[in-house]
């Protein structure tokens, strides 16, 4: 307890009142009686905020749990190995010794074929022997096809759900693989450890492995990949027995998948995922409680009276904010619990927004932990924010119980507003960082929201300013009242601006960045650009594949040879040194992986000399060219020896120079490039590119190449396309989803504010009404006002979004950046007209009510 | 010991520039026990000399010393203590809080203070004033005399040493006023407090035993000249 004393004498007078704590609570509780349920209206903004974050973070756990459960299913065996070259015999013989059950799988693309309906596609062929899947159900209607399937000797396939859509065909057709056809036993809608997405991009078509070598498909260059699928018995600890053969493995080549491991990659994955999501869901917790700041602030003004007189009955400042802060944080409490239930609501329909990207199926229980979470975050941010406003109660003078014009206490500067600030950062920063574990991401959202926010704000004050120096005073009376409102004194402007406004940068952003990403692809596909490129063309095919392409009136834009090869060493020091020294910090995949190499002299159009030289021969040294990221991912420098193993011939290179290639470019790019006159008699095959015109004609030439060389592949860059849109609209209707709710938010702050300003709307507009101005005219002014704030907050949120997206074009993808107008105008416009409405709709008591009532019952 | 003394107060205004003098070095003393009124024209200072006397505002120069604590090197948080312990107040426009009923409005000192029984103490005082069965109901459920009652209940819930009343009938009819006047003297000589007074209505004035009128903030004259002095 503090004493002070008297300037004369040194006994203690007075005593700061010892104030029961329970009574900052009662005055808490009978002063809140009145305004309940605006309070409350202040604080429904951060529901839907906390909902979402609810939402993803429930299902973030229970996604997570569902993987861990099922987890075997995302292998559909205990352990797989692959290998894409032969291993040596010894290896081959160790391999089929392995576990108790295995199944092979060989698989490679190839164009597929239905003869019934025409259809054509580039598919992966999977051969498969075995009891695959051991873990997990393969989903295949009729169920009886994988029966058909399994037993030997039949020619059956089983097709992709995916691909049997596209080409028009169903279980009981044949499809034709290479050279030999097969009747569709089933129609696959599932396979264990795939996500259904998966079948979007790489339609399968399933056969028996015994067929494989009748196809004619497995030839030189063919990209084909081997697998066994591994169950042991029950029991076994497969990681530690893969632990005791991973430096036979690694030797040959072969990669490992376990349990343990897929569990960690797609645990890892959808963690990062629903992380990033809980960010978005965060900006509509924020938004809303800058709805909240708003509303209290209003809410303060209005309770300056009933401070001044406590204060001059004997409170201190600090009691005074006490009492209000305990209110906003009820009000917050409920709002966040409140928000804790809609949100583990919302998210029992979160695996349908997800729908194919999915490896497991999600069951969704109520996690506390996102629950508790949830509310402590939205509880603490938006209190943080309702502080910005309550400060000032802090300095609300007594002196206001005798002069109520008295305005001196609340206009000087407050640090602890600073201190509010800075917290509110730090809060947003730490939030960030805890769901992305990354400081410069988390860093920057921060900052990206602080400028976000402070664009906003400045636009609503370049407003506010503008209106009032430039005034129309010769405009009709209805325009000046309108442009008025925007400026007088409790105006909501900045507040609405900055909420609509951000509503509409991210409906913006997230449309112009799916733009952004589809022109990325198809800008390769524009102009005379190739459009379909021929691969896996052997020698002696060549001149026919071009007199077939030719034969359609196509051009043959590009023709290159490639040649495959590992790499023996990097100056002198193989796999093995490498590996035992940990000093060398070589991947191991430099060695392990195989390289698709072509030969020139000279560099082509989507490449760029980095440093050095093209590749070239002087002297009998072969100087080849490397791609620029990959010298550097090998701490490579020019003079440095590169030895390779071209299919049994060893031939020792000298990086001679460095490439910068533009991967964008629809055409074969290469790490690493050799000089003419080295590979000509290596064994090799082609790829050839061409324009297609239309549809028809690359089906007709896929067909052609089907019947006469049916071990050469064609992509259709048309087709790519369409599946790239189909997954980025599954992907922006996850994210869409997510941003719902900042838009909902901003919706119902604009709802929120307009009901707040109602209260003191209501008198003026009555006054407006009783001095003779119509009911129309009011209507007017309503909708005048509302629509210039939602127009210029569109446009504000339009422009932030242009200015964000335009630099994601030119930092992040590197592509031109052509906006286009017509959605951005349709944005403009549905969020104009929509604030119009819920302005106009909420003010409708204004309208409605007859002016004596209204004064009746505001007296 | 004096209960209220005011040294050579003087309080100017900034406004644009200009410097605004609304009191002009005001002393005096008063005893505890002491009725005494300000009366002066509109604009004159007293509701500022009245502000400054209970401590709700700070002088530019000159002290004002309340039970003998000097108020002008307290904080604003020490003299709102000081405020709660040894004085009440009476305003024109009443100033109860419009979200508590009349009960909690007088209940609101007593808290503050922490006491025991608040609410026995203020069903007492609303008993006193008249207004015992109204204790539940809100300030715009009581007529403007009603609210005044309330407030004089509220003003004695502190047992105050000072009552300080600004204009305390200039919202109330002629009848009403008479009631409220009536009880203010009534409670005031009860409790023996000392009473400060702010008035136009030289009637009132004239009911107590001092009275000081001030013009452009200086006192022109003193009902007891002997302890005024004039600067
Ligand atoms: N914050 C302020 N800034 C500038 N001038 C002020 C301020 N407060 C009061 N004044 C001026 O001080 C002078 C005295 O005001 P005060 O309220 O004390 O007068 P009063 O005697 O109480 O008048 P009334 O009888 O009308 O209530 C007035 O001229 C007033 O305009
Ligand atoms: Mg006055």
């Amino acid at each position: 307890m503090t004493s002070y004393t008297t300037s004369t004498q040194d006994r203690p007078l007075v005593k700061a009142p010892k104030t029961d704590p329970n009574w900052l609570w009662r005055m808490a509780w009978r002063d809140s009686r009145r305004s309940r349920q605006r309070l409350f209206l202040f604080m429904s903004a951060i529901v839907l905020g906390i909902a979402a974050l609810v939402a993803i973070n429930s299902f973030g756990d229970n996604l997570a749990r569902s993987i861990d459960e099922q987890s075997r299913e995302l292998l559909g065996a205990d352990l797989t190995l692959s290998w894409n070259r032969p291993p040596s015999k010894k290896t081959q013989q160790f391999l089929r010794t392995i576990g108790q059950d295995r199944t092979y799988e060989v698989s490679f693309p190839s164009l597929v074929s239905i003869p019934r309906t025409g259809g054509i596609r580039l598919a992966q062929v999977k051969g498969l022997t075995g009891n695959f899947p051991y873990y997990g159900d393969w989903e295949v209607t009729p169920a009886a096809g994988i029966q058909a399937f399994r037993k030997s000797g039949e020619r059956v396939a089983l097709v992709d759900d995916a691909l049997l859509v596209q080409l028009g065909a169903q279980p009981g057709d044949s499809v034709k693989v290479g050279n030999l056809s097969f009747r569709i036993a089933g129609r696959v809608m599932k396979t264990p450890g795939q996500a259904a997405i998966a079948s979007t991009v790489a339609p399968t078509v399933f056969i028996p492995n015994t067929f494989m070598n009748q196809t004619g498909l497995l030839q030189r260059g063919s990209r084909v990949n081997y697998r066994y699928y591994y169950q042991f018995s029950p029991g076994t600890d497969v990681s530690a027995y893969v632990k005791t053969i991973t430096a036979r493995l690694d030797k040959e080549g072969i990669n490992y998948d376990t349990i343990a491991e897929r569990k960690r990659q797609t645990g890892r994955a959808f963690a990062d995922l629903t992380q990033y999501l809980s960010l978005v869901a965060f900006v509509a917790l924020l938004l809303g409680c800058v709805g909240v700041a708003s509303a209290v602030q209003l809410y303060v003004k209005e309770k300056i009276a009933s401070v001044a007189i406590l204060r001059t009955l004997g409170a201190s400042g600090r009691q005074g904010l006490q009492i209000y802060l305990i209110q906003t944080a009820l009000m917050g409490l409920i709002g966040a619990v409140i928000g804790a239930v809609v949100g583990s609501v919302v998210q029992l329909v979160l695996p349908q927004v997800f729908g194919n990207f999915l490896p497991v199926a999600v069951d969704t229980v109520v996690s506390w932990s996102a629950v508790l979470a949830g509310v402590g975050t939205g509880l603490l941010i938006s209190v943080l924010f309702a502080l910005l406003p309550l400060l000032a109660i802090r300095n609300v003078s007594p002196l206001r119980t005798l002069r109520t014009s008295y305005e001196d206490d609340l206009s000087g500067r407050d640090p602890l507003r600073w201190l509010v600030y800075g917290l509110i950062l730090l809060f947003i920063a730490g939030f960030s960082y805890l769901q992305t574990q990354e400081w410069k991401l988390a860093i920057g959202f921060t900052v990206g929201l602080a400028v976000a926010f402070g664009v906003l704000t400045a636009l609503g004050l370049a407003l506010i300013w503008l209106v009032r120096r430039f005034f129309p005073a010769s405009w009709s009376y209805v325009w000046r009242q309108s442009l008025a409102n925007l400026y007088r004194p409790n105006n909501q402007t900045i507040i609405l601006v900055t909420a609509i406004g951000l509503g509409a940068f991210l409906i913006a952003t997230l449309s112009l960045t799916q733009g952004l990403l589809l022109s990325r692809v198809e800008l390769s596909a524009s102009g005379n650009q190739p459009n379909m490129v021929l691969f896996d063309i052997q020698n002696e095919q060549l001149a026919g594949v071009k007199s077939l392409v030719k034969q359609q009136k196509l051009p043959v834009l590009q023709q290159v040879p490639v040649v495959t090869m590992r790499l023996n060493d990097i100056n002198g020091r193989t796999a093995e040194t490498v590996r035992k020294d940990t000093s060398i910090k070589i991947p191991d995949w430099a060695f392990s992986r195989e390289y698709r190499v072509t030969y020139r002299d000279t560099l082509i159009s989507s490449e760029k000399l980095g440093s050095g030289k093209a590749p070239s021969q002087s002297n009998g040294a072969v100087y080849i060219s490397l791609e620029k990221p990959y010298f550097d991912r090998l701490k490579l420098k020019l003079g440095d020896t590169l030895n390779f193993n071209v299919q049994g011939a060893p031939i020792q290179t000298i990086v001679g120079g460095t490439r910068e290639v533009d991967w964008n470019r629809v055409q074969p790019n290469f790490l690493v490039v050799f000089p003419a006159g080295v590979l000509e008699q290596a064994p090799q095959f082609h790829v050839v590119m061409t324009r297609v015109p239309n549809n028809e004609t690359s089906a007709a030439l896929q067909r052609g190449l089907v019947a006469q060389f049916p071990n050469v592949s064609a992509i259709d860059l048309g087709l790519v396309l369409k599946t790239i849109d189909e997954i980025l609209d599954q992907i922006s209707f996850v994210i869409r989803f997510m941003a719902l709710f900042s838009i909902l938010t901003g919706l119902l702050v604009l709802g929120s504010s307009v009901v707040i300003s109602k209260y003191q709307r209501l008198r003026e507009s009555v006054l407006l009404r009783t001095l003779g101005a119509n009911r129309n005219q009011i209507l007017l002014i309503t909708a005048l006002e509302y629509g210039l704030l939602g127009l210029l907050a569109a446009l504000s949120g339009i422009l932030l979004s242009l200015f964000g997206t335009w630099a994601l074009a030119q930092y992040v993808f590197e592509v031109p950046f052509r906006p286009t107008a017509l959605p951005l105008v349709l944005v403009a416009g549905v969020v104009t007209l929509l604030t119009v409405a819920i302005g106009v709709f909420n003010s409708r008591d204004v309208l409605v009510r007859p002016p004596l009532d209204v004064l009746r019952s505001e007296g | 010991m004096s209960i209220l003394r005011v040294e050579n107060l003087s309080k100017t205004y900034q406004s644009r520039g200009r410097s605004l003098t609304v009191l002009d070095n005001v002393s005096f003393t008063l005893q505890p026990g002491d009725t005494f009124a300000i009366v002066g024209p509109s604009g004159s200072g007293k509701t500022t000399l009245l502000g400054l006397c209970a401590g709700l505002d700070r002088a530019s120069s000159g002290s004002v010393y309340l039970n003998e604590i000097q108020l002008d090197n307290l904080s604003e948080d020490q003299r709102a203590a000081v405020r709660n312990q040894y004085v009440g107040f009476i305003f024109q426009n009443f100033q109860l809080l419009p979200t508590l009923t009349a009960l909690e409005n007088v209940m609101v000192p007593l808290e503050l203070r922490g006491e025991k029984g608040a609410a026995r103490t203020a069903q007492e005082l609303l008993e006193r004033v008249g207004l015992g069965q109204r204790g539940h109901h809100y300030p715009t459920q009581l007529s403007g005399g009603e609210q005044q009652r309330v407030s004089l209940a509220r003003a004695f819930a502190n047992r105050p040493k000072l009552l300080f009343a600004d204009e305390p009938t200039g919202n109330l009819d002629t009848d009403t006023s008479a009631t409220v006047v009536d009880l203010l003297f009534e409670l005031n000589r009860e409790a023996g407090t000392t009473l400060v007074l702010v008035t136009h209505d030289l009637e009132l004035a004239s009911r107590t035993q001092r009275v000081i009128r001030i013009k452009g903030g200086t006192v022109i004259s003193d009902s007891r000249p002997e302890q005024v002095t004039v600067g």
